[in-house]
């Protein structure tokens, strides 16, 4: 963890900020462009700005500093960028908004994308469940995060991989954008169920072998930052349990029974 | 459809969804109240086995679930006017207690996870928890007897008004 580490680093996370500014630029430019047209729900787009704003704040230079050299603030970008920020861009429904600016040769190319098989493996909650958790038990249960400490490219990557696999994750479960292949609430329910026990299995092993491995931190300091994540995957588990049962809620098909309910896509405004 | 408000109330739903809602407050109020305020419970015992580490995950995310699935579920009974309110007190107490006397002689006790409180002299404290969890639970019976009695009236009503009817 030397100081030319933080500088490398630093550039790493101002590209990605600046890719993911790049995106609300363009979310927001196509939001303008339907102004006229049927509109887009600007809560939508109050979502999306409050996901990238979580991105950049996980981003942010201090706390990336803090990073550098303490786990806790590590913690905290793993829980802004990886499970709070893609909440709020999937509810900001990106691939609907796309799918209504974008000329109809180019939709239909989306639309077809999104029913092309391997979308179909790709979009399921479970895809997201390994992607996300899966690489979590490999981050911290190996010494790959020690190697992504001394690595300045190892430890962007790894950004990156946090956004995506999150937002991969919570579109599964909570996308509002039309998908052909979105499984049953029942089957979502049941991987968020998992995703929460594998959350709080891995933070408190965390806490009690000081994981991650290979890391000489104190000890005080790694059981504070498996606490912050045990509680964080609590807040961020309610938060999606209550987006899905709010969206089950508000889904005139699916008001009878859990079992009848085969997909929950907002009605298009 | 005929008017909804005629719609026969949903006594077992009721009572199930509320058990569901008494168990995910208990194990919040557990998390609230022993970890946060008061600091008896250790976020982990060095006694615990592993086993319990496994069971404790999945138990603490089936708890949120069991929380926030209760409350929509409940919400919905309520908007199709079938929600027995007596049902759902009833079942709100009995999962509660249900719950405490679980994580009382599971939890503490087989599978050592964590003690109420350490440091003490423990048999005082377990009487106290699992005391409290029997309280709980009787008062759940009672509001169910209570229940199915108010039932069988309203059947037993519902059934002379028909006889007389008929005559």
């Amino acid at each position: 963890m030397s100081h030319q580490h933080g500088a490398t680093s630093f550039w790493g996370e101002l590209v990605i900020s600046l890719a993911i500014i790049t995106l609300f630029v363009v979310y927001l430019w196509a939001a303008w462009q339907l102004r006229s047209r049927r509109g887009w729900s600007w809560l939508r787009s109050v979502s999306f700005a409050s996901g990238i704003v979580l991105v950049l704040l996980g981003l942010s230079p201090t706390l990336t500093a803090m990073a550098q050299h303490d786990l806790r603030g590590h913690m905290l970008q793993h829980l802004l960028i990886g499970m709070f920020a893609p909440i709020g861009l999937v509810l900001g429904a990106p691939f609907t908004l796309a799918l209504r600016t974008l000329s109809v040769p180019d939709a239909r190319r989306l639309s077809a994308f999104f029913r092309w098989r391997p979308m179909r493996w790709l979009s399921h909650p479970l895809t997201g469940f390994v992607f996300s958790i899966g690489a979590m038990y490999l981050l911290y249960a190996t010494p790959l995060f020690a190697a992504s400490q001394e690595q300045a490219l190892l430890h962007s990557l790894l950004h990156i991989h946090f956004l995506a696999a999150g937002f991969l994750f919570t579109w599964s479960l909570i996308g509002i954008d039309s998908a052909p292949h979105r499984p049953r609430l029942r089957m979502r329910l049941v991987v968020l169920f998992l995703a929460g026990a594998a959350h709080a299995i891995l933070a408190k092993a965390m806490y009690i072998y000081l994981w991650p491995l290979g890391v000489a931190a104190d000890a005080e300091q790694i059981r504070t930052a498996a606490k912050l994540m045990y509680y964080g995957g609590d807040l961020a588990e309610i938060v999606l349990l209550i987006v899905l049962f709010a969206q089950w809620y508000r889904n005139p098909r699916c008001q009878r029974d859990l079992a009848s309910q085969t997909v929950s896509v907002l009605p298009s405004k | 459809m005929s008017d909804p408000s005629l719609a026969p109330p949903e006594t077992g739903r009721s009572a199930w969804i509320s058990a569901l809602i008494g168990i995910g407050l208990m194990a919040a109020l557990d998390e609230i109240v022993f970890h946060q305020l008061l600091a008896w419970h250790h976020f982990y015992d060095q006694a615990s086995l592993e086993i319990g580490l496994l069971s404790d995950g999945l138990l603490h995310s089936a708890e949120l679930i069991a929380l926030v699935a209760g409350f929509f579920l409940l919400f919905d009974l309520r908007r199709r006017h079938t929600l027995a309110p007596l049902w759902a007190w009833a079942g709100g107490f009995l999962g509660a207690g249900a719950f405490q006397l679980f994580d009382g002689v599971i939890n503490h006790k087989l599978l050592r996870l964590h003690q109420i409180r350490y440091g003490v002299y423990l048999l005082p404290y377990d009487l106290a928890w699992n005391g409290a969890a029997l309280l709980l639970i009787m008062i759940g019976v009672g509001l169910l007897t209570r229940a199915r009695f108010v039932q069988a009236q309203r059947n037993l009503s519902a059934a002379e008004t028909r006889l007389g009817e008929s005559l």
